[in-house]
């Protein structure tokens, strides 16, 4: 059988493990050591072991940072869901010919470029962009309304960022319900909420899982939508690394928000990721 | 059940416009003659004149391509035999083995982006094409890993076991029996690693360095100095770049 | 199985890993060649020994820019330059010590300077190859960031004031506390600069702009802090936009892009205030690891020549640092305040030196700022 062909620490492994091991174990291991260093006067390093950096994460000062990052991501995938929950259902109860054309067009802004779908919102929300321009016109508005460069535009911009990673996966988890049972649950008089509740969500829940796993990650350590939505006003943890190790050179510190980033996203992701095991890849 | 199903419909439309508004709104702008106002003042194709000729941003197109091209190639000779080896055989440490296969994927790309920047600065290594390569293989590998194990779970190996037992070696059963029923998974699995790797900024904005700009990262340096037609226009030909790639991919999927 | 014992395993494998080992050597070649000399794209190889197609990496402000000035020099030597553009000092800093170091010619403030040449990032310049260097303004080589003017040539001057547009800001602004006036909320952009927006907030408050004093620095952090609820965005490139746009009347602003804005809407003007600011110059610099040296040198000589530079000025609107220029442009660039500061403006400004040991503190309290 093949199985014991392969018992050799095969050449078919080595190379993926050495690729890996090489450009992202070892850096990894590299931020982690930093993270206990000190910075140089002009940035750099120096190598003075120190926890500094880890307490300096206490500061209440940084709490707004976390509790922005962690209350964004969690209200897009929140969001992301319940715009997303009936297109995907919609797609997946269509016929085979509209299911290709709707997912499809799915497809389209799941391929586009982040930064273009970002820039769409940059375009749209500035003062003289397209909807301040509509509501001065129509008269809602009497002065334009700052809607670049706030919380609630980095919002918009992370929902629309995300919104197909989480269509894709509750599509098929939904294709795979066969409708007999929804049919099934009519036939026993139940109300299409109820059928909604009692049978599509809890067979729906893998792909729920997957994609809320697969928003909330990026969302939470986003860093193009902050930093071009947010105006310098909106911090999130991925503009903060970006900021501790490109303007202000503090690897140190910086290495270890990356580790606080990292333990926020396996804290919530590991629970859920082993939900899916129930799914099955 | 019909009217819950059109209240249904109703949404989905209206998620279909909210994804597909704001990437029309910037098409059509594309060839708004005004610089700066969003009010129409007559239609042009001078903004992509403009982009024609720039030359910064050819340089970056060849880059991405480049990249893009050399991690694909990376992910998928390296990741098939991955693949293979995970689920056709077995290895001590296999957990491991397959966490620290998952982890590129799950990690968030700024935390990537500056582990690799502080490793290769502290190895002295310049940075440029090929550290941003060496970015995009750590992302690629593991996708397409991901995406072939998928399709060889499917792929019975009693087909393998009959080519054995017919003589076969294990090479011959796998290039006569595995590999033509993996070549649409591969082919498929390059297709998504080659549009990461184009469409990534992150990773690429850390690890970048002279010269070695791409595609995304003169995009956004265009949209840090203003919003202007130009980006619109590049924008516009980027969707349509994405509509072609799909078309493409499903083109192989029907085969 | 009989028939598969006929094929050794071992043999077999040894075909099995041959293979890989060649497909794993070709990827690997694959890659190397990709990144090797081809066509336009470039590597860590091509970079060093890329005289022979002859590119120049420059590394400069994104105000800076102009293709037909680049494409003139090109025109002169074949030297083709690659341009790369930051928007702070601090940036330039951050990415030549990550090891971007395929970089030619770089521009720092005169500050950012002294800063690299201490780390011993800059290289010694030649200045027999710098024939034009006679022409800079005396009053810009005696400043004492480079005292011996080995490492750097100053290239474009100016100062930082207020931009703002007189139709809807009716008074002259006489003070750099306009920019914390209510009434203006959410209409007032800042320099996204950690030593520019630290140094107008000391000046607000009657300190030097190189204060060393943390006492000072919290001070002003925390006046920053308070007017953060007013401002729209921290930028240094689009605020010019912001203005004609409509999008902001007030601009924390340094003249140049004040200059351009001013030709697209008339209204907008631009003031230094009383209590005085920074007054800068930005300098042309060769990186020690840069492998062109006399090639870079060729390039900052054309920069600073007298035609080019008065080209410059008149295109980007910022002063050159070549003294016979000024007598040379257009009235319009030459009596414009927010390109040629006037005598009595100069006086009330301060020139930004390496705030030394203190750096730590504005670095910190940069980032609390952003954090707010």
């Amino acid at each position: 059988m093949t199985v014991s062909s392969l018992r050799q620490p095969s050449l078919l492994l080595l190379p993926t493990l050495l690729v890996l091991g090489v450009f992202f174990c070892i850096p990894l291991l590299l931020m982690f050591v930093v993270s206990f260093a000190s910075r140089g006067l002009y940035g750099g390093l120096e190598w003075v072991f120190t926890v500094e950096n880890y307490q300096r994460l206490a500061d209440p000062l940084y709490w707004t940072i976390y509790g922005r990052s962690l209350f964004l991501a969690v209200t897009t995938t929140v969001v992301c869901l319940i715009i997303g929950f009936p297109l995907a259902y919609v797609m997946a109860r269509s016929s085979p010919r509209m299911q290709t054309l709707l997912l499809v067009l799915v497809m389209i802004p799941f391929w586009t470029n982040f930064l273009v779908r970002t820039y769409a919102w940059m375009f749209l929300l500035r003062t003289e962009g397209l909807f301040n321009s509509l509501f001065l016109h129509v008269g809602i508005l009497d002065a334009p309304l700052d809607l670049l460069y706030t919380n609630g535009a980095v919002f918009i911009g992370l929902v629309y960022g995300y919104l197909p990673f989480m269509i894709l996966p509750l599509y098929v988890a939904l294709e795979r319900i066969s409708p007999s049972l929804e049919e099934a649950a009519h036939d026993l008089y139940a109300g299409s909420v109820s059928v909604f509740r009692h049978v599509v969500i809890p067979l729906a829940k893998p792909g729920i899982v997957a994609g809320c796993i697969l928003v909330f990650i990026p969302s939470i350590g986003a860093f193009i939508t902050p930093h071009l939505l947010g105006g310098g006003q909106s911090m999130m943890l991925g503009t903060l690394i970006q900021h501790e190790f490109l303007v202000v050179r503090d690897w140190p510190f910086g290495s270890a928000i990356s580790f606080l980033l990292m333990l926020l996203v396996l804290v919530v992701g590991v629970p859920l990721f082993k939900g899916r095991r129930l799914w099955g890849s | 059940m019909n009217r819950s199903f059109r209240w249904l419909t109703g949404m989905s439309v209206g998620t279909l416009v909210f994804l597909y508004g704001p990437i029309l709104v910037i098409l059509i702008f594309s060839f708004n003659a005004s610089k700066i106002s969003a009010t129409w003042e007559g239609g042009t194709l001078h903004w992509y004149g403009q982009l024609a000729g720039d030359h910064s941003l050819w340089l970056a197109t060849s880059n991405s391509l480049l990249v893009g091209t050399v991690s694909t190639l990376v992910a998928l000779v390296l990741g098939l035999g991955a693949a293979v080896f995970l689920e056709r055989g077995r290895v001590l440490g296999q957990p491991l083995i397959e966490g620290i296969l998952l982890l590129p994927l799950v990690i968030p790309e700024v935390m990537l982006g500056v582990a690799l920047l502080l490793f290769f600065v502290m190895l002295d290594w310049p940075l440029g094409l090929t550290t941003v390569t060496a970015g995009h293989c750590v992302f690629n590998l593991p996708l397409v890993i991901m995406v072939l194990r998928a399709r060889l779970r499917k792929i019975d190996p009693v087909w393998e076991l009959a080519a054995r037992d017919l003589g076969a070696s294990p090479w011959q059963a796998f290039v006569h029996v595995t590999f033509p029923l993996l070549r649409p998974a591969m082919l498929g699995a390059g297709l998504m690693a080659f549009t990461l790797s184009l469409d990534d900024f992150v990773v690429t904005f850390f690890t970048t360095g002279p010269g070695a700009t791409t595609l995304p990262l003169k995009v956004f340096s265009m949209m840090r100095t203003g919003i202007t037609p130009e980006i619109n226009a590049l924008s516009a030909i980027l969707v349509t770049v994405s509509m072609l790639l799909i078309g493409i991919s499903l083109a192989f999927q029907r085969k | 199985m009989n028939a598969v014992k006929k094929f050794s395993p071992i043999a077999n494998q040894s075909i099995l890993q041959k293979c890989w080992l060649v497909v794993w050597m070709l990827s690997l070649f694959v890659m190397l060649v990709g990144c090797g000399p081809s066509g336009e794209s470039s590597s860590i190889g091509d970079i060093s020994q890329d005289t022979s197609t002859k590119k120049l990496y420059y590394f400069t402000w994104s105000d800076y820019v102009d293709q037909d000035l680049l494409d003139g020099f090109e025109a002169q030597t074949g030297i083709k330059v690659v341009v790369d553009t930051f928007s702070s000092n601090e940036e330039l800093l951050a990415k030549v010590q990550s090891g971007a170091t395929g970089y030619d010619v770089i521009v720092p403030s005169d500050f950012m300077v002294s800063i690299l040449a201490q780390q011993r990032l800059l290289a010694k310049l030649d200045h027999e190859r710098l024939p034009n260097y006679q022409f800079i303004e005396p009053f810009l080589t005696q400043l004492p960031f480079d005292p011996q003017q080995e490492y750097s040539v100053p290239y474009l001057w100016g100062t930082v004031g207020v931009g703002y547009d007189s139709a809807v800001v009716e008074e002259t602004p006489t003070s750099w506390n306009v920019l914390w006036d209510k009434q203006y909320k959410g209409r007032i952009s800042m320099l996204n600069d950690q030593r520019e927006v630290f140094g107008m907030a000391l000046r607000s408050l009657g300190y030097s702009l190189n204060s060393q004093d943390p006492l000072r620095i919290e001070e002003a952090k925390q006046k920053l802090m308070a007017q953060k609820s007013l401002v729209k965005t921290y930028t240094s490139e689009i605020f010019d936009h912001l203005l004609v746009s409509g999008d902001i009347v007030l601009a924390h602003a340094w003249g140049g892009p004040i200059a351009r804005a001013m030709k697209e809407r008339p209204s907008i003007k631009y003031v230094v205030p009383q209590e005085g600011g920074t007054i800068w110059t930005d300098c042309l610099a060769v990186l020690a690891t840069s492998p062109r040296k006399a090639m870079a040198l060729e390039f900052m000589n054309y920069l600073i020549d007298t035609q080019v530079a008065q080209a410059t000025s008149e295109r980007l609107l910022f002063a050159s640092a070549n003294r016979l220029v000024k007598d040379r442009v257009a009235a319009s660039v030459r009596n414009n305040p927010a390109v040629y500061p006037t005598e009595e403006v100069i006086a009330r400004m301060e020139w930004m030196v390496d705030a030394g040991e203190a750096m730590r503190y504005y670095d910190r309290a940069w980032t609390e700022l952003k954090v707010h």
